[in-house]
C-alpha cells in the first residue's frame, strides 16, 4: 500500500519548510452514516516529525482536525540531504511511518 | 511468653508497611495525568473536555493572557466549516507549545503542538468547525501563556449537523 504520508520539506539556508498530507478519515463519532448509525471516532492522536534523531515537531490531535489531515512548520538546524522521519498513531492503534529527503 | 507474642509485632509491621503502601500508590494516581499534561504524553482528558476554558485548564493548568505578539490567521467567513485554514507565528521567544481552540465545537481542544528548541514557533493546518465560533491559539512561551482569539463565521458545519 502506499504511504499515507505526503511530505515535501525544503530547504532555504538554515530553515527547513516542512508540508505534510495525510490520509486519514479523520472520523469525529459524531456523524452517522447512510443507515443512521454512528460512525466511530476514528482519528490520528499523535504525529510525530523526527530529525537526526531530535524531535523537531509533534502534534496531538482531536477529532477537530479535518479530513487528510494538513500540518505546516518550519524548523532549523538540519540541511539538505538530511532524513525527515515522519510517523502517526491514531485512537484505533493504527500507525504509519514514512521518511523524506530534505530536498 | 516472648516466643509467642513476637509474631504479632511483626505481622502488624508488615500489615501496616503495606497499607501505607496502597495509600501511597492511590495518592499518586491523580497527580499523573496532571503531569502528563506537561506535553509528553498525548492529553487525553483535556480532548475529552467540552468547555474551553476547562480544557485549557486542563492541558495548561493556568490561564492566558491576550498578546498582540500572537498572530492569528483565520478566514472572516469559512463557506465549508469542515475544512477551516488556520495557522499562528508569534514573535515571542522560548516557545513550547502552541494549542488551538474551537469555543463551539463539540470539544473545545483542536491540536495541540510542541514546539521543541530550533523549530520556529508558527503552524499552518486545517481543523473542522461545528458552527461559527471564536477561535483561539495559544501560545506557551518561558512558562507563561498568551492568546490571540478570531471569530470565524462559517456557513455550513463540519461536525455532521
Amino acid at each position: 500500500m502506499a504511504s499515507s504520508i505526503r511530505v515535501r520539506a525544503t530547504s532555504n539556508g538554515d530553515i527547513t519548510e516542512v508540508q505534510t498530507l495525510i490520509q486519514h478519515p479523520m472520523d469525529t463519532g459524531l456523524v452517522k452514516d447512510a443507515k443512521g448509525e454512528l460512525i466511530p471516532a476514528h482519528y490520528i492522536q499523535e504525529l510525530k516529525f523526527e530529525c537526526n534523531g531530535k524531535d523537531v515537531f509533534v502534534a496531538n490531535w482531536g477529532t477537530a482536525v479535518s479530513k487528510d489531515p494538513y500540518v505546516k512548520f518550519s524548523f532549523k538546524g538540519a540541511k539538505k540531504g538530511d532524513d525527515l522521519k515522519i510517523s502517526w498513531t491514531d485512537n484505533k492503534g493504527g500507525s504509519d511511518t514514512t521518511t523524506a529527503k530534505i530536498a | 511468653m516472648t516466643t509467642t507474642t513476637d509474631p504479632h509485632p511483626t505481622r502488624r509491621l508488615i500489615l501496616q508497611g503495606a497499607a501505607s503502601v496502597a495509600l501511597l500508590g492511590l495518592g499518586n494516581l491523580p497527580f499523573a495525568p496532571a503531569l502528563a499534561a506537561a506535553n509528553d504524553k498525548y492529553p487525553d482528558e483535556a480532548f475529552k473536555l467540552k468547555n474551553e476554558a476547562d480544557a485549557i485548564k486542563a492541558l495548561y493548568g493556568r490561564t492566558a493572557e491576550p498578546s498582540d505578539k500572537v498572530k492569528l490567521d483565520a478566514p472572516e467567513i469559512a463557506e465549508n466549516g469542515g475544512v477551516v485554514p488556520i495557522s499562528v507565528t508569534t514573535t515571542l521567544d522560548k516557545v513550547t507549545s502552541i494549542s488551538f481552540f474551537v469555543a463551539e465545537n463539540p470539544n473545545a481542544l483542536a491540536a495541540s503542538y510542541r514546539i521543541p528548541d530550533g523549530t520556529i514557533p508558527g503552524v499552518a493546518n486545517r481543523l473542522k468547525m461545528a458552527k461559527t465560533s471564536n477561535v483561539t491559539a495559544i501560545v506557551e512561551a518561558d512558562g507563561k501563556l498568551y492568546s490571540a482569539t478570531k471569530e470565524v463565521k462559517v456557513t455550513v458545519g463540519g461536525c455532521g449537523g
